[in-house]
């Protein structure tokens, strides 16, 4: 057992030091029924790591890799290119193998990283200050709808059409529970988003309007319109976005009124991973809302010689201090993701995420004209960033699978993200990104062209 | 020039009196390989790159001039309507060898597991072995889409539901639900299970049991799940006051949240008798398992009537902390809670397929009173194929020689120094895998935290201090089993030194750390006057070079 390194030997002579008999004899405040005599059966003996890797890669071969396929997927989780440089640096063993900074003296590494990340964030985002992590953008959305009833002392959050469904569905999850009013509904396929049918269900009780910007559909909301209507309400402006390379081509939500910006970082750094680990993002406007943030942040302050360094602060706000008065129960965040997605952005720059960004827009542009000459298939979106719907004629989901079956992942059909809906049915939604080639595009079009003919 | 950086950024300047080393100021701040890093913000610049784009487009997004290129890339007109982002973001760029070099250099401000003993209790920081990083890398795993056709993820499926099928196994449960992203938010899963089955049954409760010595994140988690929380009283020996708790039990309790084995490193004797009464009382138990290393394999809380216990793969099963996550914290359910649990997850059929259950197919698998959902897309997957690695890599007696030598460990440091630090439970028998200690006995005016600053300077993180808060003073250390002899008895040295310098009142203590990259940091000031991000400086009298302010 190559993790172990205890001998026999030392087994003996320890348990010597102790005064115990046998290493049951530390187990004795365990009731004898309910002891395990044996290794439990059922369930394999230890083995060599030449065995297990041969395990683990059987099992990710039954997988279809993103790389090996023409592949269109976004809806929340996107492929990008990750330099290998941020991977060396997320395994440094000083990053990998740390915990949560508590000794700021022996864990400045971290905690710089962290300060450096909240302030990317808050740029990136158009905001004065951001967290150093949640878990996901699903569940940072939550939180904001959360932190908004604790700013407004009102409790009922209005969430737009085009907020990502799984979104929806959590935010549902925990209303239900904490006894939140939500009211929510699915997009309409319309070719511009409707702010005004947003605007039109507000009303003075709103605690907060939510408004995905790009959408679902990969449209993109005209949020000063919605952020004033919102605020003559008496409402905060949450704005998610789950792709925050598009912020490097649009204009970011905290100089459009968002008072709370949340998101998804997936997309900088961190890689598919089927869906997680990813990296919740979150971001005020307004410097005296910091009280009320949920999770993690990292301040500057000096040290007993002067020097400038980095500490967790405003801990009083969260569950170790606070117990159940805490702004959020959240402990563990999305350290090690929060480290790849700074470093990304740290090689980018702002000269190569403007880049990135227009490379992205300017693929799915060409994406978006060759697919409209695809007889049966129409463009449903008048403006988007680098994914955007079309609509088929007939039901996606089952022509997405049908071209998988080739070799093509055409992108994510409505019919997956709104199984109930029939009247979303013909969408499919597709992304387009740096690593998609215009020889994938091609494929996409000709596998589409045979698959509605 | 004789600035350190073209920022001018020093690490600050020494104060009169200073006694962290001999020798004279270097003109850096450096001290050979002790090497002070400024902010990326005072080295890189928005106009600096470190990645090669081979396109061009010439797309004119808020008038930025993309770069020339040699070969002519397609010409579109843009789509983003009005949104068009105008002005500077301010994101400053690196090439990649000063990137490189900058995250090399924080790096080594940073202590880890792969630099020595890490005893912080209940947090289980133990070696993380490379398999499994190499494996969460393999291209199916790594590069595959939450939302890609079920039939082209079926292998990712597979681990999961291998990775479930152990967690059932090892803990005689029910049911798991594994898309809770991490511990708290498996505690959250958990209590709302509870809450949904109590719920079905028309039985609305209030209050949740918590005792004292619990996690900040189990009030907390039953605080934002809406109930009302209530302390356990704990008896002298630290373990759940079975009487006490029994006598507040009653219509309005919805269940208890206990940690087994607790806080003080004790494992719950009755523990089953705790179950029996809470479910004679119609409520349910819900079991913290972050300290599940301790008995993997050795005990099954579904034998001890456990109804629902998350599990932290980033504790027991290894996988990495990373600097504070991200984590994995799938939970366990009893027969009474699984038909409640969170969507989605994955079952597999008599045809040995495996199929993963969403909102769409849940009924297919009778599985229609799921509470809902707790997270997009299927969970921390990267942390399932790391947990599963390490645990066929131990397997069923690999993982019950983990929790032996845990506890063996833990039981070795409390024996060697109990006659030094006072163990306020250690009358009461052997502890688990931490052992805890108080600062009952130091000098006048020296703390638990004077100590862990020492330890500091002997090349060791120091334990969870204050914690559980039932102990004055608390130390909680927890070697966990992958130190060897040698490694435990150099710790053991080094605190106790540190403590008997802490009982003889030695006044150095007090500003320890010396030797770290940081003396004691101000976090009075920090939370006084927070500065949570950076903020171009602006020098008095206008803008001046930035050699010149380095120069002073």
């Amino acid at each position: 057992m190559r993790y172990l390194p205890l001998t026999d030997a030392d087994r003996s002579a320890m348990l010597e030091t102790i005064g115990a008999s046998d290493i049951d004899a530390l187990f004795a405040d365990v009731p004898e029924e309910a002891r395990l005599n044996g290794p439990i059966e059922g369930l394999p003996m230890h083995a060599s790591e030449m065995a297990v890797e041969r395990h683990m890669r059987r099992l990710g071969q039954k997988n279809l890799a993103a790389a090996d396929a023409a592949f269109f997927l976004g809806a929340g989780a996107y492929r990008h290119h990750v330099p290998a440089s941020v991977d060396h640096i997320i395994q440094r063993g000083e990053f990998l193998t740390a915990y949560t900074p508590y000794q700021p003296e022996i864990a400045q590494g971290t905690l710089q990283m962290l300060f450096e990340f909240q302030s990317q964030v808050a740029r990136l985002y158009g905001c004065v200050v951001a967290n150093a992590s949640m878990y996901d953008g699903s569940t940072a959305c939550w939180e904001a709808i959360s932190m908004a009833g604790r700013v407004t002392k009102k409790r009922r959050a209005l969430l737009s059409r085009g907020l990502h469904p799984h979104y929806v569905n959590v935010v549902e999850t925990m209303a239900k529970f904490t006894g939140d009013e939500i009211a929510s509904d699915w997009p309409r396929l319309e070719a511009q988003y409707d702010e005004d049918a947003l605007i039109a269900q507000m009303s003075d009780d709103l605690s907060c309007v939510v408004v995905q910007y790009p959408d679902i559909l990969g449209r993109l909301p005209n949020l000063q319109k919605i952020a004033d209507a919102a605020h003559e309400k008496g409402a905060l402006l949450i704005v998610v976005n789950t792709e925050p390379v598009a912020l490097g081509a649009i204009e970011a939500p905290g100089n459009l009124g968002a008072d709370i910006v949340v998101g998804e970082g997936q997309a900088i750094g961190v890689g598919l991973q089927f869906g997680g680990p990813f990296l919740g993002l979150f971001a005020v406007t307004n410097e005296k809302h910091v009280r009320q943030m949920p999770g993690r942040l990292c301040g500057e302050t000096v040290d007993a010689e002067g020097k400038r360094g980095f500490v967790l602060t405003l801990s009083t706000r969260e569950q170790h201090i606070r117990r159940e008065k805490a702004t959020s129960n959240i402990c563990t965040n999305s350290g090690l993701c929060a480290l790849a997605f700074s470093v990304h952005m740290t090689l980018l720059g702002e000269k190569g995420l403007r880049a990135l960004a227009a490379e992205n827009h300017r693929l799915a542009c060409i994406a978006a004209d060759r697919l409209a000459q695809v007889p049966g298939v129409a463009v449903l979106n008048e403006t988007f960033f680098n994914e955007f719907t079309v609509r088929l004629g007939q039901d996606a989901r089952a022509v997405v699978r049908r071209l998988a079956d080739d070799g093509v992942l055409a992108g994510v059909s409505l019919g997956r993200l709104y199984p109930t809906r029939e009247e979303l049915a013909d969408g499919l939604v597709v992304a387009v990104t740096e690593t998609t080639s215009e020889e994938d595009i091609e494929t996409l079009a000709r596998a589409l062209e045979e698959a509605l003919a | 020039m004789n600035a350190p950086n073209k920022s001018g950024w020093k690490p600050g300047t020494p104060v009169e009196g200073d006694n962290s080393g001999s020798g004279p100021e270097t003109v850096t701040g450096n001290r050979a390989l002790m090497l002070e890093e400024p902010l990326i913000f005072e080295i890189g610049s928005t106009e600096t790159t470190g990645v090669d784009f081979e396109f061009a487009g010439r797309l004119d997004l808020a008038g930025v001039t993309q770069p020339a290129t040699p070969t002519p890339a397609k010409d579109v007109p843009s789509r983003l309507g009005t949104m068009a982002r105008h002005g500077t973001i301010g994101l400053p760029g690196l090439t990649e060898p000063e990137t490189v070099r900058h995250y090399t250099r924080l790096s080594r401000q940073n202590y880890a597991i792969d630099l020595g003993l890490f005893p912080l209790g209940s947090c289980t920081m133990k070696h993380n072995p490379r398999l499994n990083e190499k494996v969460a890398r393999m291209p199916g795993f790594a590069d595959v889409h939450p939302l890609q056709p079920v039939d082209t993820v079926r292998g990712a499926l597979e681990v999961i539901n291998e990775l479930a099928f152990w967690l059932l196994k090892l803990t005689g449960m029910h049911g798991v639900a594994m898309s809770p992203k991490a511990g708290a938010h498996g505690e959250l899963c958990g209590i709302l299970c509870i809450r949904a089955a109590l719920e079905a049954r028309g039985d609305a409760r209030k209050v949740i049991l918590v005792p004292e010595s619990a996690h900040g994140t189990n009030p907390a988690t039953a605080a934002f799940a809406g109930y009302e929380v209530e302390d356990i009283p704990a008896t002298a020996e630290g373990r759940v006051d079975l009487e006490a708790l029994k006598a507040r039990l009653g219509p309005d309790v919805a269940g208890v949240m206990i940690t087994n084995p607790n806080t003080c490193g004790l494992f719950e004797r009755d523990m089953k008798a705790i179950s029996d009464a809470v479910h004679e009382a119609g409520g349910f138990v819900y079991c913290d398992g972050a300290n599940f290393n301790a008995i993997v394999g050795k005990v099954r809380p579904g034998d001890l009537g456990v109804d629902a216990m998350h599990i932290n793969l980033h504790k027991t099963f290894s996988t990495p902390h990373g600097g504070g996550g991200p984590g994995s914290g799938p939970v366990v359910l009893s027969e009474a809670l699984a038909p409640y649990g969170p969507l989605p997850f994955t079952a597999r059929t008599g045809d040995g397929v495996v199929h993963l259950v969403e909102e769409e197919n849940a009924a297919e698998f009778d599985h229609t009173r799921a509470f809902g959902r707790m997270t997009a897309f299927h969970g921390q997957m990267g942390m399932f194929t790391r947990a599963l690695t390490y645990i066929l890599s131990h397997g069923a007696d690999g993982l019950k020689q983990v929790a032996e030598d845990a506890v063996l460990n833990a039981n070795y440091i409390l024996r060697s120094l109990d006659d030094v630090l006072d163990a306020p439970f250690g009358p009461s028998g052997p502890c688990m895998h931490e052992a805890l200690f108080s600062d009952k006995g130091f000098g006048e005016g020296m703390s638990t935290l004077d100590l862990a600053k020492g330890l500091i300077d002997e090349g060791f993180h120091p334990m969870t201090m204050y914690f559980p808060l039932v102990v004055h003073g608390a130390m909680l250390v927890e070697p966990t089993e992958t130190e060897s002899k040698a490694g435990l008895d150099q710790f053991i040295t080094a605190l106790r030194s540190v403590a008997e310098r802490a009982k003889a009142g030695d006044e150095s203590l007090k500003a320890a750390p010396y030797y770290a990259p940081r003396r004691r940091l101000d976090e009075t000031l920090a939370a006084r006057k927070p500065v949570l991000a950076w903020k171009e400086p602006s020098p008095p009298g206008g803008p001046s070079a930035p050699s010149e302010v380095g120069g002073r």
